[in-house]
């Protein structure tokens, strides 16, 4: 006679147990992390929020500038050591913005990491080499010797440049360059160690340091991805940024802020695409001399051609081009040549320009907070969040007694599956719980909540229609499903548009509103449900006492004696009659 | 307790009944005030836009040694501005100044140090550039305009389209509300503000649908009978939900009030505490929407459809026809001039309904019929 919709509560329960205990061996499996991730407004530290803005005016910001902007920054972060360093980008397009936060790191210094368009600067060659490391049993004095006569030494200088200065105006003279950046991926080395190698620096360019120079191994990805800046005072030892050579380099002679501007142009009687390069009078001054000098000396990759004529682009410790000077150039301006596609012609120039960053960057939102400080917010949303949940149980319990009593359940349920789901988040997805994460918890109380109060009003409007406990737990439950299910649905909807749309903390908010709603829908169906079916098994509740929150003085009221107590039998009755 | 539960009881069975879809005009006018002084407010007074609206910075000094007068001073020696500077009941400095660069809010946070006795690294900063606020607010703007048009397209489709422009009245009318609430007081609108705002469009929305299924709940067929009217019908429905209404709103209300509590005593203003103010005043209008604005507006768009129109005339010839019957047959006539109106205007389901005169439900179908 009951319907049927429910009438394996037994099931349901098992259901959740089986979701309970399984979120839960996730969430405390051995040997990984078990405790909720904190955002930085709860822990302390400092975010930076960052406006990419596309290099030329009115561009739009492709997805790939923006990985690529992130990979550079991250690669920064994580020079700071601090392992929960997070960099991750909101929305897209040019409506994207950057996201770098750095647990327990000053602002300062963060600041000025991210904002940093990285370190360039040109340094002369003194020798090329192999990227392999030369192990020290068999390293002679002079590493070029050992290196460079490696068959395997895929010598930048080698792919000829192709002009005696094609360069159009007269001023600005020709560089040409071997740019081997595009030479292929190089072979991974078998001893690829795990950490990158110190900076390979030093004064003077001593025996000591040409030794480092050669035990440093170029295939090894981590010495040839960068981010690390040097000292331009010094000499350096280092990789080609796709690891395919090795160089010993002189100290700079012209630093990136000396370069005015770059560019990739296509020269009308050019062959290919060039990068124009504009120094300052500094920069001018310091190019002409050096290029002077450097002319007269022998081509670089030959034995003993140390040092030779060409000069290595350096950005953040990694050489990205190196080019030989066909002629003295005295006008402060170059071009580099090179079989460039009108693409790594870009790059280049926007490297010179920006330092590698495809995007200006512009800081628009920086929060540094103290541990002590985050503390304390977290200390004051779990307060807040537990004298809320106190408050809404205590009030339960009061109206609805017995069926409170499940509501209570209900919420404690919810809570614990909120707790595991946010510890199985953090490890799977990086979720981070923020403080406005914690708010959007602490409302969801009372939307959770609501679930009970619109099921036990219609249980309670049911019997007030003459039905029978068992039955009413039932038909009421089939009503307040569908009431229960567009209402979260209209908040779920608002919480996936505002995740979608928003940035910062709004998106913290609304995640956690969605996930609540969502374990709300789950502790409604799974669990208040099938408890309250078999709540009204028992005789307990069936016989209407006072505490059941259920007794007819509450619902039928004294009005209601004799004859409408009958009426309502009648009607009961033939509604059940007709179901 | 116990008076409320059995006053749940009695508007259920209709034998109280709040008439809050025929006074209508009395809600209106009241809404209508409300919403006055909310547009006045902020078209004269403005609202007061935190940093990351308009730019600028913030610095925040736990335990914080200094006065007021010498936080303000330090900091506009430096920026050369305004600098507006508040303490909370912690012994928090909350110093606010105009947009200033990185390196120099470093300096700023240097000296308030110095000054106040606290760490450097202790000070809680934020510097947000001049444009970002804007960038936020359209974002925030698209996300509004985003739900909006999702959300009636799934009332529409749910209910009807009628119920979505009532819903979406009654929101319009909430989020005018808050916002004014906050030009009035001049609390700062901060992006927790917005979030706020933002989930009092999802919590309106809630409220408005429980109460509008049960209406339609009450109102399915109700055009193949004339012992109601919509507008009753529909009232009767917004009285069945009352309890529910006003539980709902205690329950959610209760952690939001928590968070007033605890995030004015123990952090002065933060997140916790702009986003509770937001939520505390959206909620009430959400609940006193619900039932005064938007079932009342219901009833007045759906009255106007020929269907409803005819049903209203129907039901009150019928009336008046029981009246002038029983005048004249005295109470036990009731029933039977009421059953030969029935007749007379060919419905099936009067007579069923007459032995109780205070209880106004129409007849429902057979459970197994029911959606």
């Amino acid at each position: 006679m009951a319907p049927p919709p429910t009438s394996k509560p037994a099931r349901l329960l098992i259901a959740l147990a089986v979701l309970i205990i399984g979120l839960a061996t996730w969430a405390f499996w051995p040997g990984t992390e078990h405790t909720i991730k904190l955002g930085l407004d709860l822990q302390g530290g400092t975010q930076v929020i960052l406006q990419p803005k596309p290099v030329t005016e009115g561009a739009t910001i492709t997805e790939d500038q923006l990985n690529q902007t992130v990979a550079i920054l991250r690669q920064r972060v994580d020079g700071l050591g601090v392992s929960e360093a997070e960099v991750t980008t909101q929305g897209s397009g040019n409506g994207a913005v950057i996201v770098v936060s750095v647990p327990g790191v000053e602002q300062d210094r963060v600041v000025e990491l991210v904002k940093r368009t990285a370190l360039l600067d040109f340094r002369p060659v003194w020798g090329v080499y192999g990227p392999g490391p030369v192990t020290a049993a068999g390293a002679s004095p002079s590493p070029s010797a050992s290196a460079s006569g490696g068959a395997a030494s895929p010598s930048p200088s080698a792919s000829a440049a192709p002009s005696p200065s094609a360069s159009p105006s007269g001023s600005a003279s020709a560089v040409s360059t071997p740019a081997p950046a595009t030479t292929g991926s190089p072979s991974p080395s078998p001893s690829a160690s795990a950490e990158a190698a110190p900076l390979v620096q030093a004064k003077e360019n001593t025996p000591e340091f040409q030794q480092r120079l050669a035990e440093l191994d170029c295939t090894n990805p981590l010495n040839y991805t960068g981010g690390r800046p040097d000292d331009p005072a010094l000499w350096l030892g280092t990789c080609e940024r796709t690891g395919t050579a090795k160089y010993n380099l002189q100290p700079a002679f012209i630093k990136g802020t000396n370069v005015t501007n770059a560019s990739a142009q296509l020269p009308q009687n050019g062959v290919g695409w060039v990068v124009s390069l504009t120094f300052d009078g500094e920069g001018a001054k310091a190019l002409a001399t050096a290029s002077t000098n450097l002319t007269q000396l022998p081509e670089c990759g030959a034995a003993g051609a140390n040092p030779c004529n060409a000069f290595a682009i350096v950005l953040d410790g990694v050489v990205v081009s190196s080019p030989r000077f066909n002629e003295p150039i005295l006008g402060g301006q170059a071009q580099i040549e090179g079989n460039f596609t009108a693409e790594e012609a870009k790059d280049l120039a926007n490297v010179l320009k920006y330092g590698a960053l495809p995007v200006t960057l512009e800081p628009v939102d920086i929060t540094t907070v103290s541990p002590t400080v985050g503390n304390d917010q977290l200390r004051a949303g779990i307060l807040a969040g537990l004298i809320g949940l106190g408050l809404v149980m205590i009030y339960l319990l009061f109206y609805y007694r017995a069926l409170g009593f499940v509501a209570v359940l209900s919420l404690v349920i919810a809570a614990l599956i909120t707790y595991l789901s946010l510890i199985v988040l953090s490890k799977t997805i990086g979720l981070t719980l923020t403080l406005a994460g914690v708010a959007g918890a602490i409302v969801a109380i009372g939307i959770t909540a609501d679930s009970f109060i619109v099921y036990f009003e219609r249980i309670r409007d049911e019997i007030r229609e003459g039905r029978s406990l068992r039955v009413a737990v039932d038909s009421g439950w089939v009503r307040a499903r569908r009431t229960l299910l567009a209402a979260d649905f209209v908040s779920f909807l608002a919480a996936v548009v505002l995740y979608l749309l928003s940035v910062g903390s709004v998106r913290g908010f609304a995640f956690m509103l969605g996930l609540t709603t969502i374990i709300d829908v789950l502790v409604a169906f799974w669990f208040s449900h099938p408890i309250v079916v078999l709540l009204g098994r028992t005789q307990f509740m069936q016989r209407g006492s006072k505490l059941t929150g259920l007794d007819a003085d509450r619902l039928g009221g004294h009005s209601l004696a004799g004859e409408t107590q009958t009426k309502s039998k009648r009607r009961g009755a033939s509604q059940e009659v007709s179901s | 307790m116990s008076a409320l539960g059995n006053i749940g009881h009695r508007l259920y069975a209709g034998e109280v009944s709040i008439d809050f879809v025929g006074r209508r005009k009395t809600w209106y006018i009241v809404s209508g005030v409300i919403l006055l002084v909310a547009i006045l407010a902020l078209l004269l007074r403005g609202l007061n836009l935190g940093i990351e609206f308009k730019g600028g910075a913030e610095f925040g000094v736990p335990n914080a040694t200094c006065s007021i007068e010498q936080a303000r001073a330090v900091a506009e020696k430096q920026t050369g501005g305004q600098a507006i500077v508040t303490q909370t009941a912690s012994g928090t400095i909350n110093v606010q100044t105009e947009p200033v660069t990185p390196a120099q809010s470093s300096v700023i946070a240097g000296q308030l140090g110095a000054a106040c006795g606290v760490d450097k690294g202790e000070i809680k900063v934020q510097v947000v550039g001049p444009t970002w606020g804007s960038e936020i607010s359209k974002k925030a703007l698209q996300g509004l305009i985003a739900f909006l048009i999702l959300v009636s397209i799934f009332l529409s489709i749910y209910f009807e389209w009628r119920m979505a422009v009532a819903a979406l009245v009654a929101l319009a009318h909430d989020l005018v509300i808050t916002i004014g609430i906050y030009a009035l007081t001049g609390l700062e609108v901060t992006p927790a503000t917005v979030i706020g705002l933002l989930t009092i469009l999802g919590y309106s929305l809630y409220d408005t649908v429980v109460v509008f299924d049960k209406v339609r709940e009450n109102t399915k067929g109700i055009a193949g009978q004339s012992v109601m009217t919509y507008g009753e019908a529909a009232n009767l429905a917004v009285n069945q939900t009352l309890v529910r209404s006003i539980n709902t709103s205690i329950v959610a209300l209760l952690p939001v009030i928590s968070i007033i509590i605890v995030g004015a005593g123990l952090l002065g203003a933060g997140t916790l505490l702009d986003l509770a103010v937001a939520l505390a005043v959206g909620m009430f209008a959400g609940a006193y929407s619900s039932i005064f604005i938007a079932t009342p507006f219901l009833v007045q768009l759906k009255e106007r459809q020929p269907e409803m129109k005819s049903l209203h005339s129907r039901v009150m010839a019928r009336r008046k026809q029981a009246r002038v019957v029983a005048e004249g047959d005295d109470l036990v006539g009731d029933a039977s001039g009421a059953a030969a109106a029935g007749a007379s205007t060919a419905t099936k389901t009067v007579t069923t309904q007459l032995d109780s005169a205070t209880r106004q439900q129409p007849k429902k179908q057979p459970r197994s019929k029911r959606k």
